[in-house]
């Protein structure tokens, strides 16, 4: 049974993302699609740890930054890009791993996981944002400040420097990554690890009991929503040619978590359809000065908040199951199934 | 000798200013367990509430002590009816949905007034201590957050609002069932604690330039100065206060403002790693 | 172009009426001008007027019959006061739009975030802001001032009304941090000392401390390269700490976005700047420009230096335009080597040959309630700074931007 189920959502991704891959750079340019995909994914590591996890991490722009920051320094000393990506997993992984010890074996939860973790983004940022002068330089990199590092050796082919992935390739490269990533996570969620890592957001303290190590726990899952943040943060800077401090901001920050409730907690998709969304009337709003964006931006968080606090995949779920079950008892039913059509 | 009194002076205005920061979402943390991330947007719209006042000609500490925290509470009002009080026992829920009004506060107050830089000058001078100058409005502050503590220490202890209020604290339950409508009390809670985030942004106004981003400043160091206070309101508010505001004047006097602000960060991680439930989760248990 | 210009000075009247017509008699295809600025967040104060400015030039050129019988059109994007989205608008115009100039960038970190991007896709790129000098790129036209047209002039005027311990607050970026050597080397050259150099990230909005350091060094003068909304409020604490009349203080920033409007008159006054533009310059071409400013606008209170600038940044590519024939970038690159020149609301503005820099009038000035008041000008400084490390001519591959080194 879990076997085949398994299968068919292995197969389901796959058509999904085989579908989208075609059709979508009919319709946007591939240019735009590419930070999509890689926001997606943005989307993805902070759904994971939050949606499966139960952990609401106010910093996962810390790792995004992290990563986009090692695989800029690393590109500028190295001149190659394929080590860069390694260490640009690497980094934040570790980096969320010490953090994440600290925090659970000291037994945060909640609001104080909520503040430390935005503190240290905190940090981050105005770490990296005072750092315009020359004396802060690591290898041959000036970290740069407020002016973030340009100009760094982008994607190649592994070994051949001057061979760039860039354009329609980059583009195709980042939405195979993204499947990747995306069937890791969910292998990843049908493991033991997985379940148990869901069994620790229903009830940290059964699970323990149970005899789990569920600081340990909490920690190694940390860490993989980190090196996704780490990931797709090098993305990222492959796409924009630049990385800026406010990689770390907690404007970005924020909006990873709206993308998260928009799309849908607890789901896989829904964060990854909720950041390509969101982000994409960012971008469409940008380029119009009628209204400010940001008020745009926080009355739809108000608004999902109050009427759709699960997001926009389970409430289309919602909306299909009922729609489909009525149709499956329509000839008994069918005044309810009439009541039921205004919502289908 | 100078420096030393111009060093204190500052140290006591850290600590001023961040009491300051932090005193209207303390109220609403410490009464409701309600995050609200508007604060800092509160504390902006109080901001503007002055400027607005002072251009139309209301005398400005009449503007920053009354007309700012009238006008802020009751936007507070209208937002705890329309949002909050759906949201009541969501934690989480309640910190994404105060999240989004103050985006949405960013944009009206951008629409209204444009997002350039707007300020109004200190109203009292600056005045010699030996060979240095120190800006007088910093004694004003000091003040008004004393002030501010002491009524809110009077209210809390004597009247009669103060003991429900109290009450509804500790057993939100036991206060419904004695007949006082938790709704109400939350109602009040809200609009005092949007009025004191107003009078803050108020009288901190006339010393930086407004945007209407400028809550994003006051925010984070609001929220993380109430979360290291812990459970007790006024003890929690001064502990914490206290000891960011020395640590990030010390290091702001010994290198630079970055460093300080840096410091204040670092020292926020180590107090929550060493005591989880804020300063006053393991002192001064059962004060204020 | 000063011919079509003077044409407009006829009146208001006529200028609306000429901008009914283009539409009608221009040719379909449009030449497309990109514009990439900051029109809101903490710069807006510099991008919204800057932005005003590309539309009222384009609107201009096109009143006057477009350029090589096309209509010119603006293709703009906002970036929101956010660096990153500088990379990604300027990819956006480059490789989708496909413009055929872009004008733009405020901030030294948002046009080395884009210069690369321009250069590559081979777009002629126009930075019409004052900065800090020393780009040397072939693709590349700034006609902003640098250190040594603005600098080099104020520090010793200011240094000549104060004394010589000179103390700077600089904005922690690019161009504050070149900028504060530039007037190092200036104060040294001046026979002065420098007795501080402190640092701000642009966010930083609490100066207490940094006042009372300042005392404890007490300077004869105040050099303060400060950026954006944030770092206004050191000149209301300045002043409010009553620090104002005690030390004299001069600034290479304040006032290009109209600061000296937000700060009262008892904040501002007495502050030392230098630059190409003040309002209150009383040349005829100058009133003329405000005049269509407040005609297309309502008022002419917006324009400030870096909005004029981008003015005479387009109006520069325009005349490069007609000259060439082309928009193409090599007819036009060579069409602004060969010493051209036009006459802006500023005074006249020839481009360098040698550094893509432009040879304009600098004027020292002083806060005077809420306006500049100009004291002295100094016609037709060229951009000496980055002449003497900038060779476009004899090394027309270069891609560098040099800095000075102390």
């Amino acid at each position: 049974m879990i076997k085949t189920s398994a299968t068919r959502d292995v197969v389901t991704t796959l058509v999904v993302a085989a579908l989208l891959i075609t059709i979508m750079p009919q319709l946007i340019g591939t240019y735009t699609l590419t930070v999509l995909v890689v926001y997606g994914m943005l989307g993805l590591s902070l759904g994971l740890i939050w949606g499966f996890g139960g952990i609401l991490c106010f910093g996962q722009a810390a790792y995004f930054g992290l990563g986009a920051y090692t695989y800029a320094i690393a590109a500028v000393n190295f001149g190659e890009s394929t080590l860069p990506m390694l260490l640009a997993v690497l980094v934040p992984a570790l980096f969320a791993a010490i953090l994440g010890a600290m925090m659970f074996y000291g037994r945060l939860t909640d609001v104080y996981l909520g503040v430390i973790t935005l503190v240290v983004t905190l940090i981050l940022f105005k770490f990296i944002n005072s750092t315009a002068g020359p004396q802060y330089k690591i290898g041959d990199a000036r970290l740069g400040g407020f002016n973030g590092i340009p100009g760094f050796q982008t994607l190649n082919v592994p070994g051949r420097p001057n061979d760039y992935i860039w354009g329609d390739a980059y583009f195709y490269f980042c939405a195979i990554a993204l499947v990747i990533v995306y069937l890791l996570v969910t292998w990843l969620l049908r493991s033991s690890f997985g379940r148990i890592a869901v069994g620790i957001r229903e009830n940290e303290t059964r699970i323990a009991l149970m005899g789990y190590d569920v600081a340990a726990r909490k920690t190694v899952l940390f860490a993989i929503g980190a090196a996704i943040a780490g990931l797709s943060g090098a993305l990222f800077a492959n796409w924009a040619e630049i990385v800026t401090p406010g990689l770390f901001s907690l404007g970005q920050s924020a909006e990873i978590i709206i993308w998260c409730i928009v799309g849908g907690l607890g789901t896989r998709f829904g964060p990854v359809i909720g950041a390509a969304g969101l982000a994409y009337l960012k971008f469409l709003l940008g380029q119009q000065s009628m209204i400010d964006n940001t008020l745009i931006i926080g009355l739809i968080l108000v608004f999902f908040v109050l009427f759709l606090p699960k997001g926009i995949l389970p409430a289309v779920t919602d909306i299909w199951r009922v729609s489909f079950g009525r149709r499956k008892r329509r000839g008994a039913r069918t005044r309810r199934g009439r009541g039921g059509r205004q919502h289908g | 000798m100078d420096l030393t009194f111009v060093i204190l002076v500052e140290m006591l205005y850290a600590v001023a200013s961040l009491i300051l920061i932090s005193a209207g979402l303390a109220v609403v943390f410490g009464m409701m367990k309600v995050i609200n991330l508007a604060h800092g947007e509160f504390m902006m719209m109080g901001g503007y509430a002055t400027i607005t006042a002072v251009n139309l000609g209301v005398n400005i500490f009449v503007a920053m002590l009354i007309v700012a925290p009238l006008v802020v509470g009751l936007i507070g009002l209208v937002v705890e009816r329309l949002v909050i009080r759906h949201l009541y026992g969501r934690l989480v829920d309640t910190m994404l949905a105060t999240w989004g009004l103050s985006l949405f506060f960013i944009g009206m107050v951008t629409l209204i007034f444009g997002n350039t830089t707007t300020g109004i000058s200190t109203p009292i001078p600056g005045f010699t201590v030996g060979n240095y100058q120190v800006n007088g409005y910093n004694f004003f502050i000091i003040l008004v957050s004393i002030a501010l503590l002491i009524v809110m220490l009077a209210v809390l202890k004597a009247t009669r609002a103060g003991l429900i209020a109290r009450g509804t604290m500790q057993r939100s339950d036991m206060a419904a069932a004695l007949g006082y409508s938790p709704d109400r009390i939350y109602m009040a809670t809200f609009f005092c604690g949007s009025a004191i985030a107003g009078l803050a942004g108020a009288v901190l106004a006339p010393l930086v330039g407004l945007v209407p981003t400028s809550g994003g400043a006051y925010i984070a160091k609001a929220f993380i100065t109430v979360i290291a206070g812990g459970p007790s309101l006024i003890a929690g508010l001064i502990s914490s206060s206290t000891l960011f505001g020395l640590v990030s004047q010390f290091f702001t006097f010994a290198i630079s403002p970055v460093i300080g602000e840096v410091a204040l960060l670092v020292a926020a991680v180590v107090l929550l790693r060493l005591l989880p439930q804020g300063v006053t989760g393991k002192f001064f248990k059962g004060k204020l | 172009m000063s011919l079509n210009r003077r044409e407009l000075l006829g009146g208001t009247a006529a200028f609306t009426a000429a901008m009914m017509v283009p539409q009608v008699t221009l040719a379909a295809d449009t030449i497309k001008l990109g514009s990439i600025l900051d029109a809101s967040g903490i710069f807006d104060a510099y991008g919204r007027p800057m932005d005003m400015a590309t539309r009222l030039a384009v609107s201009e050129i096109n009143a006057a019959g477009g350029l090589l019988g096309r209509e010119v059109e603006v293709i703009a994007y906002d970036t929101q006061s956010d660096m990153a989205l500088y990379s990604q608008f300027g990819q956006q115009l480059t490789r989708q739009d496909q413009v055929d100039v872009v004008h733009g960038g405020i901030l030294s970190a948002s046009r080395e975030a884009i210069r690369q991007t321009m250069r590559r896709s081979q777009t002629p790129y126009f930075y019409n802001v004052l900065y800090e000098g020393g780009v040397c790129d072939r693709n590349i036209f700034i006609n902003g001032v640098t250190p040594a047209q603005q600098v080099e002039a104020l520090v010793p005027y200011a240094m000549g009304q104060s004394g010589p311990r000179v103390y700077i607050l600089a904005a922690d970026y690019n161009y504050g941090q070149i900028t504060a050597r530039w007037i190092q080397k200036f104060v040294a050259d001046n026979g002065g000392e420098t007795v501080g150099v402190d640092f701000f990230p642009l966010d930083v909005s609490d100066f207490g401390a940094t006042i009372a350091s300042i005392q404890t060094a007490s300077p004869d003068l105040i050099m303060a390269p400060l950026v954006g909304g944030a770092h206004l409020s050191f000149f209301r604490q300045w002043a409010a700490a009553g620090m104002k009349d005690r030390i004299p203080m001069a600034s290479t920033t304040l006032g290009v976005g109209n600061e000296h409007k937000v700060l009262t008159a008892d904040e501002g006054n007495g502050i030392m700047v230098a630059y190409n533009y003040s309002q209150e310059l009383d040349t005829p071409a100058n009133i003329a420009f405000k005049e269509r400013w407040a005609a297309a606008y309502g008022d002419s209170s917006a324009i400030h230096e870096l909005a004029v600038s981008n003015y005479q940044g387009v109006m520069t590519w325009a005349e490069a335009v007609r000259q060439a024939g082309s928009v193409e970038r090599e007819p036009l690159i060579e069409a602004m080597q060969s010493g051209l020149s036009i006459d802006g609301p500023a005074g006249k503005i020839t481009v360098d040959p040698q550094t893509h820099h432009a040879i304009l009038d600098v004027h020292l000035m002083a806060f005077e309630n809420q306006g500049m008041k100009v004291i002295e000008t100094l016609p037709q400084r060229q951009p000496i700074d980055t002449q003497a490390v900038c060779d476009l001519q004899a090394n027309p591959d270069d891609n560098t931007q040099y800095e000075i080194e102390i």
